[in-house]
This record gives C-alpha cells, sequence and structure tokens, in this order.
C-alpha cells in the first residue's frame, strides 16, 4: 500500500526549488508536503502531492529527473510522544529509518507522518500489528 | 675542497660543432638499431620511403617519421621495445591518452645514461659529493622519484628516498639530516616552505641551498616564491618518461632555460599542424629523438608541448642548447599534482560507469596544490531519492577515476542538463590556475 513519493534531483543554487515549484503550479499539481535534503552540490526535494503522475510528467517535460516511489505514511494520536513510541517499535525491531517528514493533517488529534527505511513491507507489517493506521492516498 | 661545476665537463662544455657531429654519429646508429628492432617503425619508414640509409646525420632527421602518444597505445605494451625483454631491467610508466598507460622499458645502459643526466642536473644545482639529497618525489612507476635518486647515487650524494607526502616526516628528515638539496614538485615544495614556516623555521634555518623542482608547470611568481620561504635557488628540470624521465634538460645557475642533455637527446621545434620543422627561436611543438637508448629508443617523439629552443651561448659555461619553459600543449593533456591526465582517460571512466560522457573539469589551486573537481551528470534511471545513495555514487566513481588516473578528483553529480553544452567542441575544462607567466 503506502502513498506515491514524488523525487527530484536539482542542483544546490538559488531558485531551484523556485524552479520546481513553478512547473508543478503550471501543471496544475497540489502540493500536500515537501522536504529538502541537500548537500553542498545537490538537493533532493521529496514531495506529496494530489496527482503524483501528473507531476512527474511535468517535470520530466522540464528537463528535471524526478522519480516516484512508494513509501509509507501513518497516523499516530497528536500527544507528546506519540511518534517516540512508534520509532521504539521500528528500531526494537532493527528498521533503519533513511529520512521522515511530517504531512499536513486533515483530522484533528492525529499526526501524519511519511517516512522510507530501508524495508517497506516489514516496516508496515509492524506499525500495522501494533494499532498504527497506516494511510493510503485517499487520506491525502 | 673546490666544488665541482659540472658532472662531465668534457661533453656539458663540448663545442657545439663536436656536439652536432656526435650527434649525427649516434642519430646514425640509432636509426640502425631502431629499423632492424622495431617492425612498427620499421613499417613506418618503408610507408614514407626513408631507409637507415637516407639518414648519414642530424641533417637528415626531418626525413624520419614521427612518432605519436597514439603510436604508443598501438603497440602497447611491447612493441617499441628495440631489445630482447630478458635484457631490460626496469620499466617506468605515465598515463596514456585513453587510460592505456605508455611502458618505457630500460636496459641498464638506459638506466646509466639517465641517472647521468641527473646528476648532472644536480651538479648544476650545486651539489656535490658532501650534499644531502632529499627526494620527495614519488617513488614507483612515476620517473621522478627514480631518477633524481638514481642522479644523486652518481654524484654521491647521501640519498634521502623520501617519496612524497608524509610532510611531518619529511620536515624532520629535512631538519634532523640537514639536507642541503630538495627535489619534488614545485607544488610540495611550496606547500613544505608553508609547512616549515608554520613550524617556526625561517629561511635562514632552514637547511636547504638549493632545489630541483620539475613534473609540472609553474610561474616565476612561484619561483621567487618558493625561493624566498625556503631560502634556496630554485632550479627547474624537464624529462618526460617517453624519452627517458627528469634530466632531458635542466637549469643551470643562470636560472634562463633548461640545457638539453644533447650528447643523448635532439631537440626539434616543428610547426604542431604541419609537422614542418621550425627555424631555431621559434614557437612550435618540441620533438626529441633519443640518439643512443637501446631499450626504448623513440625517434621524432613529439611531445606536445610547446616551446622555444636557444643557441645563445650560456654564460655557465654549458655548450649544450637551451628550452624554454614549455608555454602550453598542443593536446588537452592537462598536469594535475605532477599527473598527466586526458580528458579522454575521465570519459573511459564515466562510459564504463553508465553516466554520459557530458562532464566538466574544474582545475584551481588551493594553499599551493591543484584542486581537481569533476562534475558529471546524473542520469535520471540513476536517480534515487536518498542523499545517501547519490553520496555513495559519487564517492564510487571518485575512486574508479584514482584508479584510472593516479589522482583522486572530488565528483560533484548534477542533475542532467545542468553542465553547459557548447556548440562545437564541447568545453570540457576549466582551468583557473595560472601556470605560465
Amino acid at each position: 500500500m503506502g502513498i506515491r513519493q514524488l523525487s527530484v534531483f536539482v542542483e544546490n543554487k538559488k531558485g531551484s526549488l523556485h524552479e520546481i515549484t513553478d512547473v508543478l503550479a503550471k501543471a496544475g499539481v497540489d502540493l500536500r508536503s515537501m522536504c529538502v535534503a541537500d548537500t553542498s552540490d545537490f538537493g533532493i526535494v521529496r514531495i506529496i502531492a494530489n496527482d503524483p503522475q501528473k507531476a512527474k510528467a511535468a517535470l520530466d517535460a522540464s528537463g528535471h529527473t524526478a522519480n516516484i516511489r512508494e513509501i509509507t505514511a501513518f497516523a499516530v494520536p497528536d500527544v507528546p510522544g506519540g511518534l517516540a513510541k512508534v520509532l521504539s517499535l521500528l528500531e526494537g525491531r532493527g528498521v533503519n529509518i533513511e529520512y521522515m517528514y511530517a504531512l499536513i493533517t486533515s483530522e484533528a488529534g492525529k499526526a501524519y507522518t511519511v517516512m522510507r527505511t530501508d524495508d517497506t513491507e516489514f516496516t508496515e507489517e509492524i506499525l500495522r500489528s501494533n494499532g498504527i493506521e497506516i494511510l493510503d492516498e485517499s487520506h491525502i | 675542497m673546490v666544488k665541482r661545476k659540472y658532472y662531465q665537463e668534457e661533453i656539458e662544455t663540448m663545442p657545439v660543432e663536436q656536439i652536432k657531429k656526435l650527434q649525427s654519429e649516434k642519430l646514425v646508429k640509432q636509426v640502425k638499431h631502431v629499423y632492424k628492432n622495431v617492425p612498427y617503425y620499421r613499417d613506418l619508414m618503408d610507408k614514407k620511403g626513408v631507409t637507415p640509409d637516407d639518414i648519414h646525420g642530424i641533417e637528415d632527421l626531418y626525413k624520419l617519421p614521427f612518432i605519436e602518444k597514439s603510436d604508443l597505445r598501438e603497440t602497447y605494451p611491447t612493441g617499441m621495445l628495440a631489445v630482447p625483454l630478458e635484457d631490460c631491467v626496469r620499466i617506468q610508466s605515465t598515463s596514456g591518452t585513453t587510460g592505456r598507460r605508455v611502458i618505457a622499458y630500460y636496459t641498464q645502459h638506459d638506466i646509466d645514461l639517465w641517472d647521468e643526466c641527473c646528476a648532472r642536473a644536480l651538479v648544476a644545482a650545486g651539489a656535490d659529493k658532501e650534499d644531502v639529497v632529499q627526494v620527495s618525489y614519488g617513488y614507483g612507476l612515476f620517473t621522478g622519484g627514480p631518477g633524481l635518486n638514481g642522479g644523486s647515487h652518481k654524484v654521491g650524494c647521501l640519498t634521502l628516498p623520501m617519496s612524497s607526502g608524509n610532510t611531518e616526516r619529511q620536515i624532520q628528515f629535512m631538519t634532523d639530516l640537514k639536507a642541503t638539496v630538495l627535489c619534488c614538485t614545485p607544488s610540495y615544495a611550496a606547500y613544505l616552505g608553508e609547512s616549515l614556516k608554520e613550524q617556526g623555521y625561517t629561511a635562514e634555518t632552514i637547511p636547504l641551498k638549493a632545489g630541483i623542482f620539475g613534473a609540472e608547470p609553474w610561474t616565476q611568481e612561484m619561483r621567487e616564491n618558493i625561493q624566498n620561504t625556503l631560502g634556496i635557488k630554485a632550479y627547474d628540470i624537464y624529462g618526460l618518461t617517453e624519452i627517458s624521465g627528469p634530466g632531458v634538460s635542466f637549469e643551470c645557475s643562470e636560472q634562463g632555460g633548461m640545457h638539453i642533455n644533447e650528447d643523448h637527446f635532439l631537440a626539434e621545434i616543428i610547426n604542431p599542424d604541419t609537422g614542418e620543422p621550425l627555424p631555431e627561436g621559434e614557437k612550435g611543438e618540441l620533438v626529441f629523438t633519443c640518439l643512443d637508448k637501446e631499450a626504448f629508443p623513440l625517434l621524432r617523439y613529439r611531445t606536445r608541448d610547446i616551446c622555444v629552443l636557444s643557441r645563445k651561448p650560456c654564460s655557465c659555461g654549458r655548450t649544450h642548447i637551451r628550452m624554454a619553459k614549455p608555454m602550453g600543449r598542443s593536446d588537452d593533456m592537462m598536469i594535475i599534482r605532477g599527473v598527466n591526465v586526458f580528458p579522454s582517460q575521465i570519459e573511459a571512466v564515466l562510459l564504463k560507469e553508465g553516466f554520459s560522457e557530458n562532464y566538466l573539469i574544474k582545475l584551481g589551486r588551493e594553499n599551493n596544490n591543484d584542486t581537481f573537481d569533476v562534475y558529471v551528470e546524473l542520469p535520471p534511471e540513476q536517480f534515487d531519492d536518498s542523499v545517501k545513495n547519490v553520496t555513495a555514487k559519487e564517492k564510487s566513481l571518485a575512486a574508479a577515476l584514482r584508479t584510472m588516473l593516479g589522482i583522486g578528483p572530488a565528483v560533484h553529480l548534477v542533475p542532467p542538463k545542468t553542465i553547459q553544452r557548447s556548440e562545437g567542441k564541447a568545453k570540457r575544462v576549466i582551468d583557473e590556475r595560472k601556470l605560465h607567466d
């Protein structure tokens, strides 16, 4: 299951992010969340959007390097320690988290989070068996 | 004890007419040796309709075909060898244009001849038996270390075979053993100078009195800096593995061009476009003919160095012709940290590793050292959304380039189409170093 995430490889230079968001705006893509990882040379922009296929097509057409992968999204109770509990479950089973960021939540009392780990299937199995709600694209 | 001025006075100060006569005699013999023993060159001569009987002296040199770097690639590994392999005692090697390295072979005679050339350079720089020579060129396939090491032995100096790197140890040996002559690349000399200064040494307390620096281009400004920091006289030396190694030519105390060891190497300047020999004093490509080598005697080898020769008498007393510091290249070879690098070698690695041939090389200077950056476009299909994977690709490409080139660049992966395409011939190299005066 999971949700589709769009990643874009950009040069670490002024204007790169604007360029990407501009392409997506013109394509009529609605962004739900975004996270940027950068080094001194390059950046990787990760995007959750309402229509990842359309977003990728628009980026491809404008000469950008983009790909789509499924990542895990889940909801945790929006209380102190809510996320820590989930992470300790994963750590206990030896799952490594590559990266993680928050999603805009439309449901009160819940914090939506997306993450990529070294084993997506196993991660989702752990979460599910611990009663943690896994989100699909209908949630966003 | 009176210091000697020359290592081999009779040869080094021989009247020019006599040198030319000696060269003519040696050339006739050398051409016969090559024609008889190197089928590849024999074919080149046959195609040009020249036989050894047409070569009566140096005035006939122009009749001989050139040897280019591509011929060395073609004949790799032993096709230019002129003696049985069992007569050879050593190889040295340098990078070739497309990754295939050039292997040069030496008999004991060839090693002695090369060592003598380096000995002449050392004596010209003021070295004698009581001197301590610190050789901080790399040892190994690179000719720098072995060449000066051999020359230093010939002169009878105490030789410190330091090789390159490990600056702390270099400084310790230099100061503890009171090294008087330093042999290394000019960049490394400048770097050593800075390190010595940081440790509180001054030009007065550094034991060195002279340095022999080569294997890469350097400017007059660099020379002055090195001389002031180390409190020495800095001498230039020139050579190439294909011909023997360092010591093909060297500077004397006049510091006004490098005397070519003409009794072993015959120099010409040609028009790089037409191959026509140019009169003395004109700028063109430097071409060397070995006169008395046994194992790897290249005739009319095109160095691709752009240079000027001068027969003006030198006040040092040496009569051998002088060459100016090379003013550039007639090909795209770069010299980075003393290592020869061709863009085609980088291309070969990129294609092998699944990258496109769109790349950019940036060279600069930082703390007296060359910086070497390669920008490569990441093919979309290789893109993965984690930083870790992209940096791992950068590292593995840098390692592959290091294996090929002998020096490691910093690799930067960039998105496709971000490296500028130029019209016509692609601009692959941005060299921001100032290497020529």
